[in-house]
């Protein structure tokens, strides 16, 4: 195999800069914990996950460029991609790549990141279903369908709904939604449960670093 | 039979996906199987939680493993996603000694404590290996010969932990299981496709493509109902039902859950398996007369 000096040229830019070293480290570090997540090396990018992913035509980064991209540095424009958000975890992309790539769980680690490192496409506020989701189970224990909607749309889009009142409507006429949340009974417990794990999952305090020169891809990041 | 099962039903199935609980309720009830709801169950995350804290999503969950153990039988949770949530705890703490470190000190400070032993099912799977194609028969009080479904499975009961043991890209269990009840379901490929989940609230236009596509294609080939084993499959495929399509029109195709089929093929009422929740009129006015082939209003012609 010919080998190429990956500081010659324009295949290596050679520098980057803090963010693109930090956001890679925080990706490693994620993946890493995820099994098999080191296997994002084996991707040889054929597209089998583009092709079975359901949403990929509304993707602007398919699922095989966000690897391909990665390996190519560009982490901070991955996050800054509606491919992250548009994932509906439907898992077919996991299930039939030859690799055996768990690029639902990938996909699931980049939102993690780009919600820690607060980088979200612009004007595609979706992320903020997940955190509305969340502050409801701290809340009640449980997830409220129609506080998670109302508080989603009116922190994001209220015209939305407006847009999905016959839906609603529809919803409320056959007995499908509640007026009130559930709230579990032990809600102090979960809730001490929850703040114990989140002493593990607080990001870690960031070194400072130079920008250094490196190469683009695994070498970058030592590897 | 004594069958004894933990039921964790969900967040949905107390809300938009009420006709799944009681569904479940009256299937279980009419079988003789006893389904005790797990008590103070918390949500499981579902797609959520685990796009913002992973360690957090793995001890939410975990609390209802805990909690489960206590009672010490298999857990029974519906709704696809929490099938996956729960099933994906067990596994991921049992894959990594870390995490399984970090969601035991979680839960300790919740004064709980857990092995992860306890298993996770999904009702298809039970209804098919524990009461088995042969006792539903047996129990069984009305055809459904008028029933041609379109079986439809969704995401996650079937990847990455397959619920039943099957080809994960061609499930036939529930083909199967209504055939043996006299249904002639129908060719469906596009069974294990995505309905679009979550996205209906935050891309809504992908998301009705994605159910669309799916009611379209049962129509194709002429089902005259879906059957669907997750509250938002079933929500999102209902909600075509009042979607107008390019021509004006709304489909009208019934969505099912397979435990409502199920129920009033074993001689359940209409009311007591929720058929008054669907989003277009399918509750039969009376409950079935036992012998006679059941059917319900709204069926699709063809």
């Amino acid at each position: 195999m010919q080998t190429l000096d990956p500081l010659a040229g324009p295949i290596a830019p050679g520098v980057l800069s803090k963010t693109e070293q930090e956001l890679r480290t925080a990706f490693l570090e994620e993946i890493e914990r995820i099994p098999g997540g080191g296997r994002l090396n084996q991707c040889i990018q054929c597209g089998t996950c583009t092709a079975s992913c359901p949403v990929s035509h509304a993707m602007d980064i398919t699922p095989r460029q966000v690897i391909a991209m990665f390996r190519a540095g560009a982490i901070e424009e991955l996050l800054e991609s509606r491919t992250i958000w548009l994932c509906a975890s439907c898992y077919h992309c996991t299930l039939r790549c030859p690799a055996q790539i768990q690029v639902t769980d990938l996909i699931y680690a980049l939102k993690r990141i780009a919600i820690e490192e607060g980088i979200f496409p612009k004007r595609f506020p979706v992320h903020v279903m997940s955190e509305t989701f969340t502050s409801n189970v701290k809340r009640y224990g449980r997830n409220y369908e129609v506080g998670l909607l109302l508080r989603y749309f009116l922190k994001t889009k209220p015209l939305g709904l407006f847009h999905r009142r016959r839906a609603g409507y529809a919803l409320w006429r056959h007995g499908r939604i509640k007026l009130r949340p559930d709230k579990i009974r032990n809600i102090e417990q979960l809730q001490k449960i929850i703040a114990k794990a989140e002493t593990f999952d607080l990001p870690q305090e960031k070194v400072a670093r130079e920008k250094i020169t490196a190469a683009v891809g695994y070498e970058s990041i030592g590897r | 039979m004594d069958e004894r099962y933990t039921y964790y039903p969900g967040c949905s199935l107390h809300a938009t996906g009420i006709a799944y609980d009681k569904s479940m309720r009256a299937v279980f009830d009419k079988l003789g199987s006893n389904l005790a709801e797990l008590d103070d169950w918390n949500c499981c995350g579902a797609t959520a939680y685990m796009s913002v804290q992973k360690t957090v999503a793995f001890a939410v969950s975990a609390r209802n493993l805990a909690l489960a153990e206590l009672a010490g039988d298999d857990v029974v949770a519906p709704c696809s996603a929490c099938y996956y949530a729960l099933k994906h705890t067990r596994e991921g703490i049992a894959d990594d000694p870390e995490l399984r470190a970090q969601v035991e000190a979680a839960l300790a400070e919740g004064g709980l404590e857990a092995d992860f032993t306890v298993e996770v099912r999904h009702p298809l799977e039970v209804l098919l290996t524990d009461i088995g194609i042969p006792r539903l028969v047996a129990a069984q009080t009305n055809s459904l010969e008028e029933f041609r479904p379109a079986c439809y499975y969704g995401c996650q009961i079937v990847r990455p932990f397959g619920a039943v043991e099957e080809d994960p890209e061609l499930p036939m269990s529930m083909e199967n299981l209504f055939t043996a009840l006299g249904a002639r379901p129908v060719d469906y490929p596009p069974k294990v496709r995505c309905c679009g989940g979550m996205l209906v609230a935050t891309m809504p236009d992908v998301a009705t493509d994605l159910s669309m596509d799916l009611v379209d294609w049962a129509i194709a080939r002429e089902a005259n109902c879906i059957v669907t084993v997750c509250p938002l499959c079933q929500s999102n495929l209902d909600l075509i039902n009042v979607t107008k399509g390019t021509n004006g029109k709304s489909h009208q195709l019934p969505v099912l859950y397979f435990t409502q089929l199920i129920g009033l093929a074993i001689g359940c009422t209409p009311e007591e398996v929720g058929m008054g929740h669907a989003l277009i009129p399918t509750s039969a006015k009376a409950p079935p007369v036992r012998g006679e082939p059941l059917t319900i209003a709204g069926l699709r012609e063809g």
